[in-house]
C-alpha cells in the first residue's frame, strides 16, 4: 500500500531513546504506517515505545560524524530523542517520519485502520444523539421542538441534522434566518435552565453589512425565547470595535432599534493564531528549564495564556450570571460562531449544570456543544505548540476550554465526577488519537465519510468500567449548586499536569494522591463494615425479642 | 482612656468586590482587640499587636474610610459614619498598635487559666540539651562550652554552645573578639550518619586583610571535627558585592588563602532591608482591586519576591547536598549571622532530618536555630515602637520555603499548612512569652518563663488541626535527604498567606479539609469496629445461653434503619451499656470473655 512508499528505511537497530524521567534505552527502531515503535527487546517490554505519526508535531535533525539525532516534539508537548547510527538510514526515518505525520488524506489516517483489541459494549456513537438529549429536554418544557431542516447539511453545512429550537418557528423561517447568519448558523438552543425556565442559545454573527440588513424571522426567533415584558442579553464575544469592523465584510451586530427587547454586551475573547501564538510562547517558557525566576515570570506572561483563561471564564461567568442571577435569556455569538462562541456556552453549562460535571454529563457536553456544534478540530488540532509549518486554521480553542474546566475543577474538587486525567486524555484524543471522534470538522465531513461505521468512537472505550476508573474522582459528591468560579489572577493557575507533565517528576505528587485514594477507600471500607455489624446487631436483639414474646 | 462606647452604623468593605459589597455592623475596642460585630452577628476580631498599619482616607459621602492593615496579611477597610468617631479610632489605634514597653505586649496579660506547674511544664516542653543529645552531641569531637555561660562573650547567643573539643577557650575568646557581635563559630546541626556538621557564626572583621589566628584555629577545629575532614565549605548567604562592600568597614569574609582547607562559597541572598521592600511591593499587587493576570505576574517579578525564596531555598539545598554527598561540614554566616544565617542552617537540617518534619520537631527547630540563636524577632515583627527600619520578613521567608518543600513533598511532613500559619500568627501576636525579645538574654532579663506562657503547648494541645493527613512516616525515613527541584516554575504565589483572609479568592471546597476529616473519622471507625466487634461476641456467646431478659424490648438500632452510619457518639454508648447487662451474666458461664470485654466496661461504667 502507499505507505510502503513513504517507509525507505523500515527499521534500524542499535538505536538509542531518550525521554523525559527514562533512563535511555537502546533498541531497534521499526516504522509502520502509522507508528514509530522502538523495542528494547527487553523480557518485560516495559521499555517498548509506540508513538503515533499523527502525535509527531515537528522534528529536528542534527549529525555528529555519522551518527544522527532525531528530536521528535509531540502534540502532547512531549519530546522524546533517538540517536540513529548511519546517517542515511537516519535520514531516510527522518524524512519518513516528517511525511507520515503530515498525511494530506485523512482517510489514511490511523482511526481508519484501528481495530480495537477490547469488546465494545456501547458504540459511543450513539450515545449522545440530539434525539436522546431532547428527550432530557422535553420531560421539562415543551416550548421547543427537534427541527430536522438540517437533515441533508443543506442549511447549514457546519450544524447537525437535528437541531432544537423554539416551537414557534417553523422550518421556513429557520431557512430564511439562516441566510441573515454567518454561515448559516441560525440561533439554536444550547442549554436550558431548569431552575427558572431561562435558556442560553448560541449562532454566529447577524450578517448586518454596512447598510444595516435586516430579518424580522431572526428577530422573531429569539424574541421567541423571552418571557413578556423580559430583557434578554446578547454577549457578543468581539470588542464592539471588532464587531462594527466586522460589517464592512459584511457581518455585525444585532442594532438595539431592531432587537430593543435584547440589551448586548461585548465581552472580549481572543482568537484564531493569537491563541496559537500564545501556546506555543507557553510552551516554550515552560519548557526551558533554565530560566530564572524573573524571566520565568515575564515569559509565563508575555505567552498571555491565563489572560485567555481569566477573559473566557469571565465571559463564561458573565452568561452563567445573566441566567442564574438576573433570569434572563442569553444568546451568544461571536463572528462564527465556531470557537469562542462554543468556549463561552460550554463553560457556561458546566457553571450553571451539575449533569456537565458528571463523567456522561461532560462527555454529552463536549458532543453537543463541540462535535455536533461544529467546531472545526480538524483545523484546529493539526499542529500543536511545535510546529513550524503554521497554517492560518490552527488554534487551541478546545485546549482552553480543557484548561478552564481544569481551573473550576482545582476550585470546586469535589463537584465533579471526574478527575484531572480525563481532561488530559480528552486534550490528548484531540490531537491524536486512534478514534475517529474528533476527525473532521463537522457532522456533515463525518457522515460523507461514513465515520460512525468506518472508526471506533472514543467514547465506546472510554465508557468501560474498567477505564472509566481512572478518570474518576474519588471526593465527588454530587452538588446540585451553580459553582462560581473565581476568576482572581491569585486564583488562576498553571495547568501542571499537562505544561509541566514532561518537565519535571510528578512521582511525590502522585504517591501523594495514591494515598489520598487509600484513604477515601479505607474509610469506605470502613463505614461499611461498621453499617454490617450494626445491622446484625440489630437483628440479634429482634431475634432476643421474639424468643422473649414467644 | 480610649474609645469609651462602641461606633455603630460601621460598614466592613470588601477590599475585592468591584461593587463595594459589605457588612453593617457595631465596632468595639477592646484593651487586646478590635472587635467588629456585624448584623449578623459575626464577630471580626483583630489584635492590636497585629496591626501593622492605620490609614485614613479622605472623607466620602457615606462617611470616613478607615483602612486597616495587618502583619497576618489581613487588610480590613471600614468605613466610619462620623468623622470625629472616625478620628478617635484612628488615634486609638495608632496608640495601641505601637505599644512602647515590652510590659505592655499581650502576653504579659494573657491568661488562659492555666495553673502554675502545667505552665512552667509548658516551658519545659522543648529541651534544647535534650535535642543536642539526640543528634549526638557531646561526643568524642563535640563539647559542650561554658565560655558563654554567662553571656560574657556574645549577648545574642545562648548560654549553652556546642563547639570542637579541639577549640580551646582562648581560642573561641579570640575568635569571638574577630567575628561581627562576638558570634564565633559554633555547632547548629551535627548529621549522625555522616559525622559532619552545620556550623554559624557572624562574618569575620577581616577588612582588606586582617587575620586571627585563633579564629583561624577556630575554623580548623571544626574541618578536624569531621573524621573525614579533606575540607570544609564556608557559606558566605551576602551577595559578593555586600560582602566585598563591608570590606571597607572592617568586616568582611573569609580569605581563602588563610584558613586551611576551606572552600569558600558566596550564595548571595539579599539583605533585610531588599526583603522587606520586596514584600511590600508584593502586597502592593496582590491588593490591588480588579487585577489583571499580567499586573499580577509582572507585579510577581518585580517584587522579586519568589526569586529571594528560591534563594534561600537553592542555598539550603547547597548546604544539605555538602553534608549528606560530599560528608562535609558547612560553616555558614551572612553579616551578623541571625536572618539569612538562620534560614540557610534551619531550611538545610529541615532536608537533612526527617525530625524536623514533624510538628514536635519542627518547633524545636524554631527553638533552636530561630529563637535561641537569637533572630531578633521583636525588631524584625515590629513588635515595639521602633525603627522601622529593622522591620524584615525573613521568618515569614523561612515559613514559605518550608511550604513550598510541603508542596513539593506532600506526604514528607507531618504538620500542614494551618501550622505554618498559625506560628505565623503568633510571630507578630505577642500572646506567648516564645517570641519576644531579641535573644535569649533579654527573654531571662523579662521574666518570660515566669510572667508568660510558651505557645508550643498550646499548638500540642490542638495538633489535630495541624497533622497532615498524607503523612507517611517510612517515606519519611527512607527518603533521607529531601531534594526540592527548584527550577523557577516550582515557586508559587503563596495564597493562603497573603490572602489567608479574602475567602473568595481559594478553592471554595477544600480538599486538605476534607481527607483530614475522613482521616479523623477512619480511626472512630476503628475504635468503633472494635468494640461493635467485641459487643458482637458477647451477644453471640450470650444466645448460646440462650439467656432471656424481658425488658430489652426496645429497638438497638437508634437510627431505625441500621443502614446508614451517624458518628454514635451517643449511639454506642446506650447500646453498650444495654449489652454490658448480658455481658456481666454471660461473665458466670465464660470467664473468658471477660478479658475481650473489660475495656468496654472500664469505658462505659461512668454510665451506670
Amino acid at each position: 500500500m502507499e505507505f510502503a512508499e513513504l517507509i525507505k528505511t523500515p527499521r534500524a537497530d542499535n538505536v538509542v531513546l531518550h525521554r523525559p524521567f527514562y533512563p535511555a534505552v537502546e533498541g531497534t527502531l521499526c516504522l509502520t504506517g502509522h507508528h514509530l515503535i522502538l523495542s528494547s527487546r527487553r523480557q518485560d517490554n516495559a521499555e517498548e515505545l509506540w508513538l503515533l505519526h499523527s502525535n509527531i508535531d515537528a522534528i529536528e535533525k542534527r549529525f555528529v560524524g555519522s551518527l544522527g539525532t532525531i528530536i521528535i516534539k509531540c502534540k502532547d508537548l512531549r519530546i522524546i530523542q533517538l540517536d540513529i547510527p548511519g546517517m542515511e538510514e537516519c535520514l531516510n526515518i527522518a524524512s519518513s517520519i516528517e511525511a507520515l505525520s503530515t498525511l494530506d488524506s485523512v482517510t489514511l489516517m490511523y482511526p481508519f485502520f484501528y481495530r480495537p483489541m477490547f469488546e465494545v459494549v456501547e458504540d459511543g456513537w450513539h450515545s449522545f444523539l440530539p434525539e436522546r438529549e431532547f428527550e432530557l429536554l422535553s420531560s421539562v418544557t415543551n416550548e421547543w421542538r427537534l427541527s430536522y431542516v438540517n437533515k441533508e447539511f443543506s442549511v447549514c453545512p457546519s450544524y447537525p441534522p437535528a437541531v432544537t429550537v423554539p416551537k414557534s418557528i417553523d422550518d421556513e423561517a429557520l431557512r430564511r434566518v439562516a441566510t441573515f447568519r454567518h454561515g448559516g448558523r441560525f440561533p439554536v438552543l444550547s442549554y436550558y435552565h431548569k431552575k427558572n425556565g431561562m435558556v442560553m442559545m448560541r449562532s454566529s454573527q447577524p450578517l448586518t453589512g454596512t447598510n444595516g440588513r435586516r430579518c424580522k424571522e431572526d428577530s422573531a426567533l429569539i424574541n421567541a425565547t423571552l418571557r413578556a415584558g423580559k430583557r434578554g442579553y446578547i454577549i457578543d464575544t468581539r470588542s464592539l470595535n471588532v464587531a462594527q469592523q466586522a460589517r464592512a465584510k459584511g457581518g455585525g451586530f444585532e442594532q438595539e432599534v431592531q432587537y430593543p427587547q435584547w440589551r448586548r454586551i461585548h465581552k472580549s475573547v481572543e482568537r484564531y493564531n493569537i491563541l496559537q501564538e500564545s501556546l506555543i510562547k507557553l510552551v516554550e517558557a515552560c519548557n526551558d528549564q533554565s530560566h530564572n525566576m524573573d524571566r520565568w515570570l515575564s515569559k509565563l506572561e508575555a505567552s498571555n495564556w491565563l489572560t485567555h483563561i481569566k477573559e473566557i471564564l469571565t465571559a463564561a461567568c458573565l452568561a452563567a450570571q445573566c441566567i442564574d442571577r438576573e433570569g434572563a435569556s442569553v444568546l451568544v455569538h461571536g463572528t462564527e460562531g465556531t470557537d469562542s462562541t462554543l468556549q463561552i456556552t460550554s463553560l457556561a453549562q458546566i457553571i450553571l449544570d451539575p449533569r456537565c460535571r458528571t463523567i456522561r454529563g461532560f462527555e454529552a457536553l463536549v458532543e453537543r456543544e463541540w462535535l455536533q456544534a461544529g467546531h472545526p478540530f480538524q483545523q484546529r488540532c493539526a499542529q500543536s505548540a511545535y510546529s513550524n509549518s503554521r497554517q492560518k486554521c490552527e488554534s487551541p480553542v478546545f485546549f482552553l476550554f480543557l484548561d478552564c474546566v481544569w481551573q473550576i475543577l482545582r476550585q470546586f474538587p469535589c463537584s465533579f465526577e471526574f478527575n484531572e486525567h480525563f481532561l488530559i486524555m480528552l486534550f490528548e484524543h484531540a490531537y491524536a488519537s486512534q478514534f475517529g471522534t474528533f476527525l473532521f470538522n463537522n457532522e456533515s465531513e463525518r457522515s460523507k465519510l461514513k465515520l460512525p461505521q468506518k472508526t471506533m468512537s472514543l467514547w465506546s472505550w472510554v465508557n468501560r468500567p474498567q477505564e472509566l476508573s481512572k478518570f474518576k474522582n474519588p471526593l465527588f459528591e454530587a452538588n446540585s449548586l451553580v459553582i462560581w468560579p473565581s476568576v482572581a489572577p491569585q486564583s488562576l493557575q498553571l495547568w501542571e499536569g499537562v505544561f509541566l507533565r514532561w518537565n519535571r517528576s510528578s512521582k511525590f505528587l502522585d504517591e501523594a494522591y495514591e494515598e489520598m485514594n487509600n484513604i477515601i477507600e479505607y474509610n469506605k471500607e470502613l463505614q461499611a463494615k461498621v453499617n454490617a455489624l450494626r445491622r446484625q446487631l440489630a437483628e440479634l436483639e429482634t431475634d432476643d425479642g421474639m424468643q422473649e414474646s414467644s | 482612656m480610649h474609645l469609651s462606647t462602641p461606633v455603630e452604623q460601621v460598614k466592613l468593605i470588601d477590599r475585592f468586590s468591584t461593587s463595594n459589597k459589605s457588612l453593617t455592623g457595631t465596632l468595639y475596642l477592646t484593651a487586646t482587640h478590635l472587635l467588629f460585630i456585624d448584623s449578623s452577628q459575626k464577630e471580626t476580631w483583630i489584635l492590636h499587636h497585629h496591626i501593622a498599619a492605620v490609614e485614613k482616607l479622605a472623607l466620602t459621602t457615606s462617611g470616613c474610610p478607615l483602612v486597616i492593615q495587618c502583619k497576618n496579611f489581613r487588610i480590613v477597610h471600614f468605613i466610619v459614619p462620623r468623622e470625629r468617631d472616625c478620628h478617635d479610632i484612628y488615634n486609638s489605634l495608632l496608640q495601641l498598635s505601637k505599644p512602647a514597653s515590652y510590659d505592655e505586649l499581650y502576653a504579659f496579660s494573657y491568661n488562659p487559666k492555666q495553673n502554675e506547674s502545667k505552665r512552667l511544664q509548658g516551658w519545659q516542653l522543648i529541651d534544647l540539651a535534650e535535642e543536642y543529645k539526640r543528634m549526638g552531641v557531646p561526643n568524642s569531637n563535640w563539647q559542650l562550652s561554658d565560655a558563654n555561660r554567662d553571656y560574657e562573650i556574645c549577648e545574642s547567643y545562648p548560654r549553652e554552645l556546642y563547639v570542637p573539643r579541639t577549640a580551646s577557650k582562648p581560642v573561641i575568646v579570640g575568635s569571638s573578639k574577630f567575628r561581627s557581635k562576638g558570634r564565633f563559630p559554633v555547632l547548629s546541626y551535627y548529621h549522625r550518619d555522616k559525622e559532619a556538621a552545620i556550623c554559624r557564626c557572624s562574618q569575620p572583621l577581616s577588612g582588606f586583610s586582617a587575620r586571627c589566628l585563633e579564629d583561624e584555629n577556630m575554623l580548623h577545629a571544626i574541618s578536624i571535627a569531621n573524621p573525614a575532614h579533606h575540607y570544609m565549605y564556608v557559606m558566605d548567604t551576602r551577595p559578593k558585592l555586600n560582602a566585598m562592600a563591608n570590606r571597607a568597614a572592617g568586616k568582611g569574609y573569609e580569605n581563602e588563602d588563610n584558613y586551611a582547607n576551606i572552600r569558600f562559597q558566596f550564595v548571595g541572598i539579599e539583605n533585610i532591608h531588599v526583603m522587606r521592600s520586596s514584600l511590600q511591593k508584593l502586597l502592593e499587587v496582590s491588593g490591588t482591586k480588579a487585577l489583571s493576570v499580567n499586573s499580577f505576574l509582572s507585579g510577581l517579578e518585580n517584587s522579586g519576591w519568589l526569586r529571594h525564596i528560591k534563594a534561600v531555598l537553592d542555598a539550603a539545598i547547597f548546604l544539605a547536598k555538602a553534608i549528606a554527598v560530599e560528608n562535609a561540614t558547612v560553616l555558614v554566616h551572612c553579616s551578623d549571622g541571625w536572618d539569612r544565617t538562620s534560614q540557610v542552617c534551619s531550611l538545610g537540617s529541615l532536608l537533612l532530618d526527617s525530625y524536623y518534619r514533624t510538628i514536635k520537631g519542627f518547633m524545636v527547630l524554631i527553638e533552636k536555630d530561630w529563637i535561641s540563636f537569637g533572630h531578633k524577632f521583636s525588631d524584625r515583627c515590629g513588635q515595639l515602637d521602633g525603627d522601622s527600619k529593622e522591620i524584615s520578613p525573613v521568618f515569614t521567608q523561612f515559613l514559605e520555603g518550608v511550604w513550598h518543600l510541603t508542596e513539593q513533598f506532600p506526604q514528607a511532613f507531618e504538620y500542614n499548612e494551618a501550622f505554618l500559619l498559625q506560628i505565623h500568627e503568633h510571630i507578630h501576636s505577642c500572646q506567648f512569652g516564645n517570641f519576644l525579645g531579641n535573644c535569649q538574654k533579654e527573654r531571662e532579663e523579662l521574666k518570660l518563663k515566669e510572667k508568660t506562657y510558651s505557645l508550643w503547648p498550646f499548638l500540642l494541645d490542638e495538633q489535630k488541626k495541624y497533622l497532615n493527613p498524607l503523612y507517611n512516616q517510612d517515606f519519611s525515613q527512607k527518603l533521607v535527604l529531601l531534594e526540592p527541584n527548584t527550577v523557577s516554575f516550582n515557586f508559587k504565589f503563596w495564597r493562603n498567606m497573603y490572602h489567608q483572609f479574602d475567602r473568595t479568592m481559594h478553592p471554595r471546597q477544600s480538599v486538605f479539609n476534607l481527607i483530614m476529616t475522613m482521616s479523623e473519622q477512619n480511626k472512630q471507625l476503628e475504635k468503633d469496629f472494635k468494640e461493635l466487634e467485641a459487643v458482637r461476641r458477647m451477644s453471640l456467646e450470650r444466645s448460646l445461653f440462650k439467656i432471656q431478659i424481658g425488658f430489652l424490648r426496645t429497638r438497638i438500632d437508634p437510627t431505625g434503619d441500621g443502614s446508614t452510619y451517624h458518628r454514635p457518639q451517643h449511639a454506642h454508648s446506650v447500646t453498650t451499656t444495654r449489652w454490658l447487662f448480658f455481658f456481666f451474666l454471660s461473665f458466670f458461664a465464660q470467664p473468658c470473655t471477660f478479658v475481650s470485654g473489660m475495656s468496654i466496661v472500664a469505658k462505659y461504667c461512668h454510665l451506670f
